[in-house]
């Protein structure tokens, strides 16, 4: 944690979240369905955020693209989506599938601001996505307490949720494939035979950009583009009740339950 | 102008819990702020909803009742949201962090490029200094919910943009009536004015909604289980217990990952928060995620391996030992003095 109360990313090891694994399958299922999709992988994070595009690949996703730079620390969700839906727009995509929310903040708002800012439909909370027609998805929901079935037109953004079917395995023949591909940040200090493998087998150097390669306002990045501030940050130090220490034996439950029902707390 | 918004959920004619409980919440607000509460209802066929909403406290209810919001879809609420808060440009909107709220909230916050703080666990005003520029802001929403890990709670402020926007889940307020008589202003919204064709582009083709069996809110005695308990089997000893005390089966949000408990049962800061006579912790460490959703519990029961477990801090007994053989204790002295 940092002083002005955002997370230093760059001291956390880089993990995919599990609900953008789901979503991962999801998009792989697609793939499979309507030959000659492909399927990229965006992500925001620092260099080692390139981790999370090579796992993908070993998963069966044809490439992907690592949106890096200084100016993005201390993004919001809305600042963060901002980053993510400009570079979106150098992109073409009819479908931008996300897992539902990240283990760290949990917010799930990610997904649907992109969506608002790219001015496409969003279905949120999905567990299968389905092609109903020439353009058209049909989604099936999850709601606290039941589910639906939407049909959504295409470009659109959806959310899948932890509920959705499990990502496959890596594929040994994809591990080995793309094992040395790298973003421009991780191949700074790389040998020479590194760059002639490169020129080689060009699928190995991942697309790399940082703030000048999209097009943005850089007061919508980072701490400036982000409407909420960290205003305290605080170790909770929970007065500790006093608590009786037992140790279980059944005198102890004996007396427990008895003392329990005295009181009127059961029975 | 400037006053606090509540979004209503409304599902067959009838405002949710979450939505009644965030009135409650809004109206203590309101009342520190010397605003009026004011509450959006958007649905069809919703003749007579003020009726429900005004005893929380609203002195407006803003009704759109409309074919097109019915069942709920994200476009035409988000718009017809969005283009009421440009108008009347509330200071806070609060929200359900429900699979509406959750859907509707960050599509309003971006539209208006508002700052939106999910699933907070206490709402409170108060003043903020920023640090760099050392400008002072008065009667701020804080938003208050743990975050990243551990145990860490977070004070959220939105300075600068508005509205500032909180979703809060289902059970962590408390819904109370301000006034059975209290009496408001209905106001009718042009829904009209606000949608377009290519908002409804979304199209729900079949629903399925079902009143969830498990009621952990209403349950005056919870008995939960955590990682600890090991397994969806060991689970039923504490189903066994919760079954013989009258009460319900609640579960940490590991438990849950792990596939050993549904979903409905999270006790905690993404799952359901419990005031229970008797909360019963079998397996559970105690991360502040869970124990935001069971604190106000008034009497604790531990049951760990680790005598050092967080969750010992808020237990009236802290039984240290393995549950297996705990539990079928208390189950057997519970029948031995209950007779």
């Amino acid at each position: 944690m940092k002083a002005d109360g955002t997370v230093n990313r760059a001291a956390l090891p880089a993990i995919f979240n599990p609900e953008d694994l789901n979503a991962l399958e999801q998009a792989l299922r697609l793939k499979a369905s309507r030959p000659g999709s492909t399927v990229h992988v965006l992500t925001m994070g620092p260099g080692r955020a390139a981790e999370i595009i090579r796992e993908a690949m070993y998963r069966g996703a044809d490439g992907g693209y690592l949106l890096s730079d200084r100016a993005f620390a201390g993004s919001d969700t809305l600042a963060t989506s901002y980053a993510l839906s400009r570079a979106l727009a150098n992109i073409s995509s009819d479908l931008i599938i996300c897992g539902r929310q990240a283990i760290d903040g949990d917010t799930a708002q990610v997904g649907p601001q992109v969506a608002e800012k790219l001015g496409w439909p969003q279905v949120t909370y999905a567990e299968e996505i389905r092609v109903a027609g020439e353009g058209v998805l049909r989604v099936r929901r999850r709601l606290e307490r039941g589910a639906e079935e939407v049909e959504c037109p295409l470009p659109a953004v959806v959310t899948v949720n932890g509920s959705a079917a499990a990502c496959r395995p890596r594929n040994a023949r994809l591990v080995m494939k793309y094992k040395h591909a790298r973003a421009a940040q991780e191949a700074q200090d790389a040998s020479e035979d590194y760059f002639a493998m490169v020129n080689e087998r060009p699928y190995l150097k991942l697309t790399e950009w940082n703030v000048n390669d999209i097009r943005c306002e850089a007061s919508e990045l980072g701490l400036s583009g982000s409407p909420t501030k960290v205003k305290a940050i605080e170790n909770v130090v929970f007065q500790a009740k006093e608590s009786r220490r037992l140790s279980g034996t059944d005198v102890e439950l004996d007396a427990l339950m008895k003392e329990l029902i005295a009181n009127h707390t059961i029975g | 102008m400037n006053n606090v918004f509540v979004y209503c959920e409304i599902e067959d004619g009838v405002a949710s819990d979450v939505s009644l409980e965030l009135l409650t919440k809004g109206r203590a607000l309101a009342t520190s702020l010397g605003v009026k509460l004011e509450a959006v209802a958007l649905g069809n066929n919703l003749d007579g909803i003020e009726k429900q909403i005004f005893p929380h406290g609203a002195d407006v209810v803003w009704v759109g009742d409309d074919a097109r919001l019915d069942p709920y879809t994200t476009l035409p609420h988000a718009k017809v949201l969005a283009g009421l808060f440009k108008e009347e440009r509330p200071q806070v909107a609060l929200m359900g962090a429900t699979s509406v709220g959750r859907d509707l909230g960050p599509r309003v916050s971006s539209a208006l490029h508002s700052g939106l703080t999910a699933d907070c666990t206490s709402l409170e005003i108060g003043d903020y200094v920023d640090a760099k520029s050392k400008r002072e802001y008065k009667n701020l929403l804080y938003q208050i919910r743990p975050a990243f890990g551990g145990n860490i709670v977070a004070t959220i402020v939105n300075p600068d943009c508005r509205p500032q926007m909180a979703t809060v889940r289902e059970g962590v307020m408390r819904k109370e009536i301000a006034d059975p008589a209290y009496a408001g202003e209905v106001k009718r919204l042009r829904v009209d004015d606000y949608l377009e064709d290519a908002d409804l582009v979304v199209k729900v083709i079949s629903r399925h909604v079902e009143k969830s069996k498990i009621n952990l809110k209403g349950a005056s005695i919870v008995v939960a289980g955590g990682y600890g308990v090991g397994s969806r089997e060991n689970f039923n000893l504490l189903h066994e217990l919760a079954d013989l005390l009258g009460g319900e089966v609640g579960a940490s949000r590991a438990a849950v990952d792990a596939g050993f408990a549904e979903h409905e049962r999270q006790v905690g800061q993404t799952g359901t928060t419990v005031r229970p006579k008797l909360y019963i912790a079998c397996g559970i460490s105690g991360q502040i995620q869970h124990t935001a959703g069971m604190e106000e519990s008034a009497i604790v029961i531990a049951i760990n391996t680790d005598p050092a477990a967080p969750i010992n801090k808020f237990a009236d007994y802290a039984i240290t030992g393995d549950l297996n053989a705990i539990i079928p204790k208390m189950i057997q002295y519970y029948k031995k003095n209950s007779k």
